[in-house]
Protein backbone atom coordinates (compact mmCIF):
# COMPACT_ATOMS: atom_id res chain seq x y z
CA UNK A 1 0.00 0.00 0.00
CA UNK A 2 2.79 2.40 0.84
CA UNK A 3 4.36 1.64 -2.50
CA UNK A 4 1.10 2.52 -4.22
CA UNK A 5 0.73 5.85 -2.46
CA UNK A 6 4.40 6.52 -2.99
CA UNK A 7 4.14 5.99 -6.68
CA UNK A 8 0.95 8.01 -6.82
CA UNK A 9 2.44 10.90 -4.87
CA UNK A 10 5.52 10.83 -7.08
CA UNK A 11 3.44 11.14 -10.23
CA UNK A 12 1.31 13.79 -8.55
CA UNK A 13 4.34 15.82 -7.71
CA UNK A 14 5.74 15.41 -11.22
CA UNK A 15 2.42 16.67 -12.60
CA UNK A 16 2.43 19.54 -10.14
CA UNK A 17 5.96 20.61 -11.04
CA UNK A 18 5.23 20.21 -14.74
CA UNK A 19 2.25 22.52 -14.44
CA UNK A 20 4.10 25.09 -12.36
CA UNK A 21 7.06 25.23 -14.71
CA UNK A 22 4.95 25.28 -17.85
CA UNK A 23 2.90 28.17 -16.53
CA UNK A 24 6.08 30.00 -15.56
CA UNK A 25 7.50 29.46 -19.05
CA UNK A 26 4.27 30.74 -20.60
CA UNK A 27 4.51 33.89 -18.48
CA UNK A 28 8.22 34.56 -18.76
CA UNK A 29 8.96 33.74 -22.40
CA UNK A 30 7.37 36.97 -23.72
CA UNK A 31 9.34 38.99 -21.16
CA UNK A 32 12.53 37.23 -22.17
CA UNK A 33 11.95 37.87 -25.87
CA UNK A 34 11.00 41.49 -25.29
CA UNK A 35 13.94 42.47 -23.12
CA UNK A 36 16.55 40.71 -25.25
CA UNK A 37 14.92 41.75 -28.51
CA UNK A 38 15.83 45.34 -27.74
CA UNK A 39 19.52 44.37 -27.81
CA UNK A 40 19.40 42.66 -31.18
CA UNK A 41 19.74 44.04 -34.65
CA UNK A 42 16.65 43.85 -36.81
CA UNK A 43 18.25 41.22 -39.00
CA UNK A 44 19.14 39.01 -36.06
CA UNK A 45 15.70 39.44 -34.53
CA UNK A 46 14.23 38.07 -37.72
CA UNK A 47 16.24 34.86 -37.67
CA UNK A 48 16.53 34.28 -33.93
CA UNK A 49 13.78 35.82 -31.81
CA UNK A 50 14.49 33.45 -28.89
CA UNK A 51 18.21 33.16 -28.32
CA UNK A 52 20.66 35.49 -26.63
CA UNK A 53 21.89 38.33 -28.84
CA UNK A 54 25.07 37.38 -30.68
CA UNK A 55 26.23 40.91 -30.32
CA UNK A 56 24.78 43.06 -27.58
CA UNK A 57 23.74 46.27 -29.24
CA UNK A 58 22.37 48.92 -26.88
CA UNK A 59 21.72 51.57 -29.54
CA UNK A 60 17.96 51.16 -29.44
CA UNK A 61 17.94 51.53 -25.68
CA UNK A 62 20.30 54.51 -25.73
CA UNK A 63 18.28 56.28 -28.41
CA UNK A 64 15.19 56.00 -26.26
CA UNK A 65 16.84 56.93 -23.00
CA UNK A 66 18.51 59.99 -24.50
CA UNK A 67 15.38 61.20 -26.26
CA UNK A 68 13.81 64.15 -24.45
CA UNK A 69 10.39 62.95 -25.68
CA UNK A 70 10.69 59.81 -23.56
CA UNK A 71 11.34 61.79 -20.42
CA UNK A 72 8.67 64.35 -21.21
CA UNK A 73 6.12 61.54 -21.45
CA UNK A 74 7.29 59.94 -18.25
CA UNK A 75 6.98 63.33 -16.56
CA UNK A 76 3.48 63.81 -17.97
CA UNK A 77 2.53 60.41 -16.57
CA UNK A 78 3.99 61.28 -13.19
CA UNK A 79 1.98 64.51 -13.04
CA UNK A 80 -1.28 62.89 -14.16
CA UNK A 81 -0.88 59.90 -11.86
CA UNK A 82 0.29 62.01 -8.92
CA UNK A 83 -2.70 64.31 -9.01
CA UNK A 84 -5.12 61.47 -9.64
CA UNK A 85 -3.87 59.51 -6.63
CA UNK A 86 -3.79 62.54 -4.32
CA UNK A 87 -7.28 63.68 -5.26
CA UNK A 88 -8.84 60.24 -4.96
CA UNK A 89 -7.21 59.59 -1.59
CA UNK A 90 -8.44 62.88 -0.15
CA UNK A 91 -12.01 63.06 -1.42
CA UNK A 92 -12.77 59.34 -1.28
CA UNK A 93 -11.54 58.96 2.29
CA UNK A 94 -13.55 62.00 3.42
CA UNK A 95 -16.73 60.66 1.86
CA UNK A 96 -16.13 57.16 3.21
CA UNK A 97 -15.55 58.64 6.68
CA UNK A 98 -19.00 60.26 6.71
CA UNK A 99 -20.47 56.89 5.69
CA UNK A 100 -18.83 54.98 8.49
CA UNK A 101 -18.70 57.48 11.39
CA UNK A 102 -21.39 60.16 11.02
CA UNK A 103 -25.12 59.53 11.22
CA UNK A 104 -27.23 61.26 8.63
CA UNK A 105 -30.47 60.66 6.75
CA UNK A 106 -30.27 58.83 3.42
CA UNK A 107 -26.78 57.53 4.09
CA UNK A 108 -27.51 54.06 2.76
CA UNK A 109 -28.98 55.44 -0.46
CA UNK A 110 -26.05 57.77 -1.01
CA UNK A 111 -23.63 54.90 -0.48
CA UNK A 112 -25.45 52.63 -2.94
CA UNK A 113 -25.47 55.51 -5.44
CA UNK A 114 -21.70 55.89 -5.26
CA UNK A 115 -21.06 52.13 -5.35
CA UNK A 116 -23.09 52.00 -8.56
CA UNK A 117 -20.02 53.45 -10.22
CA UNK A 118 -18.19 50.14 -9.83
CA UNK A 119 -20.40 48.37 -12.33
CA UNK A 120 -20.10 50.70 -15.27
CA UNK A 121 -16.91 50.90 -17.32
CA UNK A 122 -15.61 54.25 -18.54
CA UNK A 123 -16.70 53.36 -22.06
CA UNK A 124 -20.38 53.81 -21.16
CA UNK A 125 -19.72 57.49 -20.49
CA UNK A 126 -16.82 58.24 -22.80
CA UNK A 127 -18.57 60.21 -25.55
CA UNK A 128 -20.52 62.67 -23.37
CA UNK A 129 -17.44 62.91 -21.17
CA UNK A 130 -15.41 63.98 -24.18
CA UNK A 131 -18.02 66.62 -25.12
CA UNK A 132 -18.09 67.90 -21.53
CA UNK A 133 -14.30 68.10 -21.16
CA UNK A 134 -14.12 69.85 -24.52
CA UNK A 135 -16.84 72.34 -23.62
CA UNK A 136 -15.11 73.37 -20.41
CA UNK A 137 -11.89 73.76 -22.35
CA UNK A 138 -9.86 70.96 -20.76
CA UNK A 139 -8.94 68.98 -23.88
CA UNK A 140 -5.17 68.66 -24.20
CA UNK A 141 -4.64 69.46 -20.52
CA UNK A 142 -3.59 67.23 -17.63
CA UNK A 143 -6.83 68.09 -15.84
CA UNK A 144 -8.86 66.72 -18.75
CA UNK A 145 -7.42 63.27 -18.02
CA UNK A 146 -7.10 63.58 -14.26
CA UNK A 147 -10.74 64.44 -13.58
CA UNK A 148 -12.29 61.46 -15.43
CA UNK A 149 -9.71 59.13 -13.87
CA UNK A 150 -10.57 60.44 -10.40
CA UNK A 151 -14.28 60.12 -11.06
CA UNK A 152 -14.03 56.52 -12.22
CA UNK A 153 -11.69 55.59 -9.37
CA UNK A 154 -14.00 56.83 -6.64
CA UNK A 155 -16.49 53.98 -6.25
CA UNK A 156 -13.97 51.23 -5.52
CA UNK A 157 -11.91 53.54 -3.29
CA UNK A 158 -14.90 54.58 -1.20
CA UNK A 159 -15.80 50.92 -0.77
CA UNK A 160 -12.29 50.01 0.40
CA UNK A 161 -12.01 53.01 2.74
CA UNK A 162 -15.42 52.43 4.24
CA UNK A 163 -14.71 48.78 4.97
CA UNK A 164 -11.51 49.78 6.73
CA UNK A 165 -12.99 52.68 8.72
CA UNK A 166 -15.83 50.50 10.00
CA UNK A 167 -13.30 48.15 11.54
CA UNK A 168 -11.82 50.95 13.66
CA UNK A 169 -12.98 50.57 17.27
CA UNK A 170 -16.07 52.68 18.04
CA UNK A 171 -14.68 53.51 21.52
CA UNK A 172 -11.98 55.54 19.84
CA UNK A 173 -14.49 58.02 18.56
CA UNK A 174 -16.67 58.06 21.68
CA UNK A 175 -13.64 58.91 23.79
CA UNK A 176 -12.55 61.63 21.42
CA UNK A 177 -16.01 63.19 21.26
CA UNK A 178 -16.34 63.23 25.05
CA UNK A 179 -13.03 65.06 25.18
CA UNK A 180 -14.52 67.69 22.90
CA UNK A 181 -12.85 66.58 19.71
CA UNK A 182 -14.76 67.50 16.54
CA UNK A 183 -15.49 65.08 13.70
CA UNK A 184 -13.13 66.98 11.46
CA UNK A 185 -10.25 66.88 13.88
CA UNK A 186 -10.95 63.25 14.69
CA UNK A 187 -10.68 62.43 11.01
CA UNK A 188 -7.42 64.25 10.40
CA UNK A 189 -5.58 63.57 13.66
CA UNK A 190 -6.80 60.13 14.68
CA UNK A 191 -8.34 58.26 11.72
CA UNK A 192 -5.83 59.27 9.04
CA UNK A 193 -2.68 58.25 10.96
CA UNK A 194 -4.30 54.88 11.70
CA UNK A 195 -5.19 54.41 8.03
CA UNK A 196 -1.76 54.08 6.49
CA UNK A 197 -2.35 50.51 5.28
CA UNK A 198 -5.60 51.37 3.54
CA UNK A 199 -4.17 54.60 2.12
CA UNK A 200 -1.36 52.52 0.63
CA UNK A 201 -3.76 49.89 -0.70
CA UNK A 202 -6.12 52.36 -2.34
CA UNK A 203 -3.20 54.53 -3.44
CA UNK A 204 -1.56 51.64 -5.26
CA UNK A 205 -4.84 50.56 -6.83
CA UNK A 206 -5.41 54.06 -8.24
CA UNK A 207 -1.75 54.58 -9.08
CA UNK A 208 -1.44 51.46 -11.22
CA UNK A 209 -4.78 52.14 -12.91
CA UNK A 210 -3.87 55.71 -13.73
CA UNK A 211 -0.27 54.98 -14.75
CA UNK A 212 -1.42 52.31 -17.20
CA UNK A 213 -4.57 54.06 -18.36
CA UNK A 214 -4.90 54.44 -22.10
CA UNK A 215 -8.52 55.16 -23.00
CA UNK A 216 -8.96 58.54 -21.27
CA UNK A 217 -5.71 60.09 -22.57
CA UNK A 218 -6.48 58.64 -26.00
CA UNK A 219 -9.79 60.47 -26.14
CA UNK A 220 -8.84 63.68 -24.34
CA UNK A 221 -5.33 64.42 -25.63
CA UNK A 222 -4.21 65.32 -29.12
CA UNK A 223 -1.10 67.32 -28.33
CA UNK A 224 2.00 65.14 -28.06
CA UNK A 225 3.61 67.40 -25.47
CA UNK A 226 1.06 66.28 -22.83
CA UNK A 227 0.97 62.57 -23.79
CA UNK A 228 1.47 60.10 -20.94
CA UNK A 229 3.71 57.14 -21.74
CA UNK A 230 1.11 54.61 -22.99
CA UNK A 231 0.12 57.05 -25.73
CA UNK A 232 3.78 57.72 -26.34
CA UNK A 233 4.43 54.01 -26.74
CA UNK A 234 1.65 53.63 -29.29
CA UNK A 235 2.88 56.73 -31.10
CA UNK A 236 6.39 55.29 -31.17
CA UNK A 237 5.09 52.05 -32.60
CA UNK A 238 3.18 53.92 -35.27
CA UNK A 239 6.34 55.81 -36.14
CA UNK A 240 8.68 52.81 -36.34
CA UNK A 241 6.25 50.36 -37.90
CA UNK A 242 7.98 47.01 -37.74
CA UNK A 243 11.40 48.02 -36.47
CA UNK A 244 10.69 45.65 -33.65
CA UNK A 245 14.06 45.94 -31.96
CA UNK A 246 13.38 49.61 -31.23
CA UNK A 247 9.80 48.96 -30.15
CA UNK A 248 10.83 46.10 -27.87
CA UNK A 249 13.47 48.33 -26.28
CA UNK A 250 10.84 51.00 -25.70
CA UNK A 251 8.50 48.45 -24.14
CA UNK A 252 11.29 47.27 -21.84
CA UNK A 253 12.01 50.83 -20.75
CA UNK A 254 8.36 51.33 -19.83
CA UNK A 255 8.11 47.97 -18.05
CA UNK A 256 11.12 48.49 -15.81
CA UNK A 257 9.64 51.12 -13.47
CA UNK A 258 6.50 48.99 -13.12
CA UNK A 259 8.45 45.85 -12.25
CA UNK A 260 10.74 47.71 -9.84
CA UNK A 261 7.76 49.26 -8.11
CA UNK A 262 6.02 45.89 -7.98
CA UNK A 263 8.96 44.22 -6.27
CA UNK A 264 9.25 47.14 -3.86
CA UNK A 265 5.59 47.35 -2.84
CA UNK A 266 4.16 43.94 -3.74
CA UNK A 267 2.22 43.55 -0.53
CA UNK A 268 0.12 46.65 -1.22
CA UNK A 269 -0.02 45.99 -4.92
CA UNK A 270 -1.53 42.56 -4.48
CA UNK A 271 -3.99 43.92 -1.92
CA UNK A 272 -4.84 46.98 -3.98
CA UNK A 273 -5.20 45.30 -7.33
CA UNK A 274 -7.33 42.46 -6.09
CA UNK A 275 -9.67 45.03 -4.57
CA UNK A 276 -8.80 44.17 -1.01
CA UNK A 277 -9.81 40.57 -1.62
CA UNK A 278 -6.28 39.69 -0.58
CA UNK A 279 -5.27 41.04 2.78
CA UNK A 280 -1.69 42.34 2.70
CA UNK B 1 -42.53 102.67 18.25
CA UNK B 2 -40.36 101.60 21.06
CA UNK B 3 -42.54 98.66 21.99
CA UNK B 4 -42.45 97.48 18.41
CA UNK B 5 -38.67 97.55 18.48
CA UNK B 6 -38.61 95.50 21.62
CA UNK B 7 -41.01 92.99 20.11
CA UNK B 8 -38.88 92.69 17.00
CA UNK B 9 -35.76 92.31 19.04
CA UNK B 10 -37.35 89.59 21.12
CA UNK B 11 -38.49 87.81 18.00
CA UNK B 12 -35.02 88.08 16.51
CA UNK B 13 -33.17 86.81 19.53
CA UNK B 14 -35.81 84.14 19.96
CA UNK B 15 -35.22 83.02 16.43
CA UNK B 16 -31.50 83.30 16.94
CA UNK B 17 -31.54 81.14 20.00
CA UNK B 18 -33.73 78.65 18.20
CA UNK B 19 -31.12 78.49 15.48
CA UNK B 20 -28.43 78.17 18.13
CA UNK B 21 -30.30 75.40 19.82
CA UNK B 22 -30.86 73.62 16.53
CA UNK B 23 -27.21 73.98 15.68
CA UNK B 24 -26.22 72.75 19.10
CA UNK B 25 -28.36 69.71 18.67
CA UNK B 26 -27.30 68.90 15.13
CA UNK B 27 -23.81 70.26 14.86
CA UNK B 28 -22.28 68.65 17.95
CA UNK B 29 -18.65 68.02 17.24
CA UNK B 30 -19.06 69.91 13.98
CA UNK B 31 -21.25 67.14 12.60
CA UNK B 32 -23.08 69.29 10.06
CA UNK B 33 -20.08 71.28 8.97
CA UNK B 34 -18.11 68.07 8.48
CA UNK B 35 -20.90 66.60 6.37
CA UNK B 36 -21.05 69.78 4.29
CA UNK B 37 -17.30 69.75 3.76
CA UNK B 38 -16.70 66.02 3.30
CA UNK B 39 -19.55 64.88 1.08
CA UNK B 40 -19.77 67.38 -1.81
CA UNK B 41 -16.29 67.07 -3.41
CA UNK B 42 -16.49 63.35 -4.18
CA UNK B 43 -20.21 63.43 -4.79
CA UNK B 44 -19.98 66.26 -7.31
CA UNK B 45 -17.09 64.79 -9.25
CA UNK B 46 -18.85 61.42 -9.35
CA UNK B 47 -22.21 62.85 -10.39
CA UNK B 48 -20.85 65.25 -13.02
CA UNK B 49 -18.33 62.90 -14.63
CA UNK B 50 -19.85 59.44 -14.18
CA UNK B 51 -23.60 59.53 -13.68
CA UNK B 52 -24.45 62.58 -15.78
CA UNK B 53 -22.48 61.42 -18.85
CA UNK B 54 -24.09 57.99 -18.66
CA UNK B 55 -27.48 59.69 -18.63
CA UNK B 56 -26.44 61.97 -21.49
CA UNK B 57 -25.46 58.91 -23.53
CA UNK B 58 -29.11 57.97 -23.25
CA UNK B 59 -30.18 61.30 -24.75
CA UNK B 60 -27.53 61.40 -27.50
CA UNK B 61 -28.35 57.87 -28.58
CA UNK B 62 -31.53 59.11 -30.25
CA UNK B 63 -29.70 61.60 -32.47
CA UNK B 64 -27.52 61.66 -35.51
CA UNK B 65 -24.83 64.09 -34.40
CA UNK B 66 -21.16 64.62 -35.12
CA UNK B 67 -20.58 66.62 -31.92
CA UNK B 68 -18.69 69.47 -33.58
CA UNK B 69 -21.38 72.00 -32.73
CA UNK B 70 -24.07 71.96 -30.04
CA UNK B 71 -26.64 69.18 -30.12
CA UNK B 72 -29.44 71.72 -30.68
CA UNK B 73 -27.68 73.02 -33.82
CA UNK B 74 -26.44 70.01 -35.67
CA UNK B 75 -28.12 67.08 -33.95
CA UNK B 76 -30.94 65.38 -35.84
CA UNK B 77 -33.50 63.30 -33.97
CA UNK B 78 -33.58 59.80 -35.43
CA UNK B 79 -35.61 57.96 -32.83
CA UNK B 80 -34.62 54.32 -32.43
CA UNK B 81 -32.80 54.15 -35.73
CA UNK B 82 -29.31 53.94 -34.19
CA UNK B 83 -30.39 51.02 -32.06
CA UNK B 84 -32.10 49.31 -34.97
CA UNK B 85 -28.97 49.57 -37.05
CA UNK B 86 -26.67 48.30 -34.29
CA UNK B 87 -28.88 45.39 -33.38
CA UNK B 88 -29.01 44.28 -37.02
CA UNK B 89 -25.32 44.81 -37.71
CA UNK B 90 -23.49 41.47 -38.09
CA UNK B 91 -20.27 43.14 -36.94
CA UNK B 92 -21.96 44.06 -33.67
CA UNK B 93 -23.22 40.48 -33.28
CA UNK B 94 -19.65 39.31 -33.75
CA UNK B 95 -18.48 41.87 -31.17
CA UNK B 96 -21.00 40.62 -28.61
CA UNK B 97 -20.07 37.02 -29.36
CA UNK B 98 -16.38 37.82 -28.96
CA UNK B 99 -17.08 39.50 -25.64
CA UNK B 100 -18.96 36.37 -24.59
CA UNK B 101 -15.97 34.31 -25.74
CA UNK B 102 -13.75 36.16 -23.28
CA UNK B 103 -16.13 35.16 -20.50
CA UNK B 104 -16.24 31.56 -21.74
CA UNK B 105 -12.48 31.26 -21.98
CA UNK B 106 -12.24 32.66 -18.47
CA UNK B 107 -14.68 30.14 -17.07
CA UNK B 108 -13.36 27.14 -18.98
CA UNK B 109 -9.60 27.71 -19.05
CA UNK B 110 -8.38 30.73 -17.14
CA UNK B 111 -10.15 30.24 -13.83
CA UNK B 112 -9.56 26.46 -13.61
CA UNK B 113 -5.88 27.05 -14.42
CA UNK B 114 -5.72 29.78 -11.78
CA UNK B 115 -7.37 27.45 -9.28
CA UNK B 116 -5.00 24.54 -9.98
CA UNK B 117 -2.01 26.80 -9.53
CA UNK B 118 -3.49 28.37 -6.42
CA UNK B 119 -4.04 24.94 -4.87
CA UNK B 120 -0.42 23.97 -5.57
CA UNK B 121 1.23 27.09 -4.20
CA UNK B 122 -1.14 28.45 -1.56
CA UNK B 123 0.98 27.27 1.33
CA UNK B 124 3.82 29.39 2.65
CA UNK B 125 7.36 28.87 1.41
CA UNK B 126 9.85 30.93 -0.50
CA UNK B 127 9.62 28.89 -3.70
CA UNK B 128 5.84 29.25 -3.69
CA UNK B 129 6.21 33.00 -3.18
CA UNK B 130 8.52 33.16 -6.17
CA UNK B 131 6.03 31.33 -8.38
CA UNK B 132 3.27 33.64 -7.20
CA UNK B 133 5.34 36.70 -8.11
CA UNK B 134 6.07 35.32 -11.55
CA UNK B 135 2.43 34.49 -12.32
CA UNK B 136 1.25 37.88 -11.09
CA UNK B 137 3.85 39.77 -13.13
CA UNK B 138 1.87 40.21 -16.38
CA UNK B 139 -1.01 41.71 -14.47
CA UNK B 140 0.95 44.80 -13.47
CA UNK B 141 1.69 45.63 -17.10
CA UNK B 142 -0.47 48.13 -18.92
CA UNK B 143 -2.96 46.47 -21.26
CA UNK B 144 -1.40 48.26 -24.22
CA UNK B 145 2.02 46.88 -23.29
CA UNK B 146 0.71 43.32 -22.99
CA UNK B 147 -0.98 43.75 -26.35
CA UNK B 148 2.11 45.15 -28.00
CA UNK B 149 4.40 42.40 -26.66
CA UNK B 150 2.10 39.79 -28.13
CA UNK B 151 1.78 41.71 -31.34
CA UNK B 152 5.49 41.00 -31.68
CA UNK B 153 5.13 37.35 -30.72
CA UNK B 154 2.41 36.91 -33.32
CA UNK B 155 4.33 38.76 -36.00
CA UNK B 156 4.78 36.33 -38.86
CA UNK B 157 8.22 37.71 -39.65
CA UNK B 158 9.79 38.12 -36.25
CA UNK B 159 8.16 36.55 -33.23
CA UNK B 160 7.58 33.18 -31.70
CA UNK B 161 5.12 32.24 -34.40
CA UNK B 162 7.78 33.05 -36.97
CA UNK B 163 10.35 30.94 -35.11
CA UNK B 164 7.88 28.09 -35.16
CA UNK B 165 7.04 28.28 -38.84
CA UNK B 166 10.73 28.62 -39.71
CA UNK B 167 11.61 25.60 -37.61
CA UNK B 168 9.16 23.43 -39.49
CA UNK B 169 9.83 25.10 -42.80
CA UNK B 170 6.26 26.28 -43.15
CA UNK B 171 5.04 29.42 -44.82
CA UNK B 172 4.92 32.55 -42.65
CA UNK B 173 1.72 32.78 -40.74
CA UNK B 174 0.10 35.94 -39.37
CA UNK B 175 -2.49 34.83 -36.82
CA UNK B 176 -3.70 38.38 -36.23
CA UNK B 177 -4.42 38.89 -39.90
CA UNK B 178 -6.38 35.67 -40.19
CA UNK B 179 -10.13 35.90 -39.84
CA UNK B 180 -10.43 32.63 -37.97
CA UNK B 181 -7.41 33.08 -35.75
CA UNK B 182 -7.31 36.74 -34.82
CA UNK B 183 -9.65 36.70 -31.88
CA UNK B 184 -8.43 33.36 -30.53
CA UNK B 185 -4.95 34.84 -30.56
CA UNK B 186 -6.25 37.73 -28.47
CA UNK B 187 -7.82 35.28 -26.02
CA UNK B 188 -4.38 33.79 -25.34
CA UNK B 189 -3.15 37.23 -24.33
CA UNK B 190 -6.14 37.64 -22.02
CA UNK B 191 -5.28 34.40 -20.23
CA UNK B 192 -1.59 35.32 -20.13
CA UNK B 193 -2.26 38.66 -18.49
CA UNK B 194 -5.03 37.77 -16.07
CA UNK B 195 -4.70 34.20 -14.76
CA UNK B 196 -2.22 35.28 -12.09
CA UNK B 197 -4.65 37.86 -10.83
CA UNK B 198 -7.40 35.30 -10.33
CA UNK B 199 -4.89 32.94 -8.77
CA UNK B 200 -4.08 35.60 -6.17
CA UNK B 201 -7.75 35.97 -5.29
CA UNK B 202 -8.01 32.19 -4.81
CA UNK B 203 -4.84 32.03 -2.75
CA UNK B 204 -6.24 34.66 -0.41
CA UNK B 205 -9.34 32.52 -0.03
CA UNK B 206 -7.38 29.32 0.49
CA UNK B 207 -5.20 30.88 3.16
CA UNK B 208 -8.28 31.65 5.20
CA UNK B 209 -9.40 28.01 5.20
CA UNK B 210 -8.72 26.79 8.75
CA UNK B 211 -5.89 24.29 8.80
CA UNK B 212 -7.34 22.05 11.51
CA UNK B 213 -10.36 21.42 9.28
CA UNK B 214 -8.11 20.05 6.56
CA UNK B 215 -6.06 18.10 9.11
CA UNK B 216 -9.17 16.57 10.65
CA UNK B 217 -10.42 15.46 7.25
CA UNK B 218 -7.05 13.95 6.44
CA UNK B 219 -7.03 12.01 9.72
CA UNK B 220 -10.49 10.72 8.86
CA UNK B 221 -8.99 9.29 5.68
CA UNK B 222 -10.22 11.83 3.16
CA UNK B 223 -8.26 11.76 -0.10
CA UNK B 224 -6.55 14.80 -1.52
CA UNK B 225 -9.28 15.29 -4.12
CA UNK B 226 -11.99 14.91 -1.50
CA UNK B 227 -10.32 17.58 0.61
CA UNK B 228 -10.21 19.91 -2.38
CA UNK B 229 -13.76 19.34 -3.59
CA UNK B 230 -15.56 18.84 -0.30
CA UNK B 231 -13.75 21.30 1.93
CA UNK B 232 -11.56 23.84 0.18
CA UNK B 233 -13.70 24.75 -2.84
CA UNK B 234 -16.98 25.17 -0.89
CA UNK B 235 -15.19 27.34 1.65
CA UNK B 236 -13.71 29.69 -0.93
CA UNK B 237 -16.88 30.15 -2.97
CA UNK B 238 -16.92 33.88 -2.15
CA UNK B 239 -13.48 34.25 -3.78
CA UNK B 240 -14.65 32.28 -6.82
CA UNK B 241 -17.75 34.43 -7.21
CA UNK B 242 -15.65 37.56 -6.92
CA UNK B 243 -13.22 36.42 -9.60
CA UNK B 244 -16.06 35.47 -11.99
CA UNK B 245 -17.54 38.92 -11.40
CA UNK B 246 -14.23 40.57 -12.31
CA UNK B 247 -13.89 38.38 -15.41
CA UNK B 248 -17.27 39.40 -16.77
CA UNK B 249 -16.86 43.11 -15.99
CA UNK B 250 -13.39 42.91 -17.58
CA UNK B 251 -14.79 41.28 -20.72
CA UNK B 252 -17.51 43.92 -20.99
CA UNK B 253 -14.94 46.72 -20.95
CA UNK B 254 -12.27 44.91 -22.99
CA UNK B 255 -10.61 47.50 -25.18
CA UNK B 256 -7.11 48.70 -24.36
CA UNK B 257 -5.37 45.36 -24.96
CA UNK B 258 -6.98 45.00 -28.36
CA UNK B 259 -5.75 48.38 -29.58
CA UNK B 260 -2.14 47.41 -30.31
CA UNK B 261 -3.07 43.88 -31.42
CA UNK B 262 -5.55 44.62 -34.20
CA UNK B 263 -6.55 47.79 -36.00
CA UNK B 264 -10.19 48.51 -36.72
CA UNK B 265 -11.40 45.26 -35.27
CA UNK B 266 -8.99 43.04 -37.19
CA UNK B 267 -9.63 41.20 -40.47
CA UNK B 268 -13.13 42.26 -41.62
CA UNK B 269 -14.11 43.23 -38.10
CA UNK B 270 -13.86 39.65 -36.88
CA UNK B 271 -11.98 40.62 -33.70
CA UNK B 272 -14.23 43.42 -32.45
CA UNK B 273 -15.48 43.51 -28.89
CA UNK B 274 -18.29 45.76 -27.74
CA UNK B 275 -16.01 48.61 -26.70
CA UNK B 276 -13.72 48.45 -29.75
CA UNK B 277 -16.90 48.54 -31.85
CA UNK B 278 -17.99 51.63 -29.93
CA UNK B 279 -14.58 53.22 -30.47
CA UNK B 280 -14.37 52.38 -34.14
CA UNK B 281 -17.86 53.41 -35.22
CA UNK B 282 -18.61 56.08 -32.63
CA UNK B 283 -15.41 57.87 -31.76
CA UNK B 284 -13.11 57.44 -34.74
CA UNK B 285 -15.88 58.40 -37.14
CA UNK B 286 -17.25 61.17 -34.91
CA UNK B 287 -20.71 59.68 -34.72
CA UNK B 288 -21.59 60.71 -31.20
CA UNK B 289 -25.20 59.56 -31.44
CA UNK B 290 -24.34 56.15 -32.83
CA UNK B 291 -21.52 55.60 -30.33
CA UNK B 292 -23.80 56.65 -27.50
CA UNK B 293 -26.35 54.08 -28.59
CA UNK B 294 -23.63 51.41 -28.33
CA UNK B 295 -22.75 52.81 -24.90
CA UNK B 296 -26.38 52.53 -23.83
CA UNK B 297 -26.50 48.88 -24.93
CA UNK B 298 -23.27 48.25 -23.03
CA UNK B 299 -24.75 49.98 -20.00
CA UNK B 300 -27.85 47.79 -20.18
CA UNK B 301 -25.72 44.64 -20.38
CA UNK B 302 -23.63 45.72 -17.38
CA UNK B 303 -26.76 46.60 -15.42
CA UNK B 304 -28.49 43.32 -16.16
CA UNK B 305 -25.39 41.33 -15.30
CA UNK B 306 -24.71 43.30 -12.11
CA UNK B 307 -28.32 42.97 -11.00
CA UNK B 308 -28.54 39.24 -11.61
CA UNK B 309 -25.15 38.59 -10.10
CA UNK B 310 -25.81 40.65 -6.98
CA UNK B 311 -29.27 39.26 -6.53
CA UNK B 312 -28.74 35.57 -7.18
CA UNK B 313 -25.04 34.85 -6.84
CA UNK B 314 -23.33 37.32 -4.53
CA UNK B 315 -26.31 37.27 -2.17
CA UNK B 316 -25.34 33.72 -1.17
CA UNK B 317 -22.22 35.04 0.49
CA UNK B 318 -24.27 36.14 3.46
CA UNK B 319 -26.66 33.19 3.43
Amino acid sequence: MTEMTDRRSVSASVARWGLLLLAALFVLLPFWMTTLGGFKSLGELRVSPLGLPRQWDATAYLDILTSSMTWQMMLNSVVITGFTVALVLIIASMLAFTFSHIRFAGKQYLYSYVILGMMFPGATAILPLFIKIRDIGLLDTYAGVILPQVAFGLAMSVLLFRTFFEQLPKELFEAALVDGCSYGRFFWTIVMPLSKPILATVGVFILVGSWNNYIFPLIMLNDQSVYPWPLGLMEFRGQYGSEWNRILAYITVTILPAVAFFLYAQKYIVAGLTGGAVKG
Amino acid sequence: MKSVDIALEAQRTGRLSAVKEWLYRHNTGGRLSTLLLFIPPALMVFTLLVILPIAESGVYSFYRWNGFTALSDSGRWVGWRNFQFILQDPVFHQAVWNTAKIVLISLLIQLPLAMMLALSIASKGSLNTLFRLVYFLPFILADVVAGLIWRFIYDGNFGLVAAFTQLFGMESFYPLADRDWAFNAILVVVVWKYFGYHMMIYIAGLQSVPNDLVEAARLDGASRLQIIFRIKLPLIMPAIRLSIFFSVIGALQFFEMAMPLVTSGGPSGSAHTIVTYLYEFGIVRSRIGFGSAVAVLLFVMCAIFAFIYQRFVMARNTA
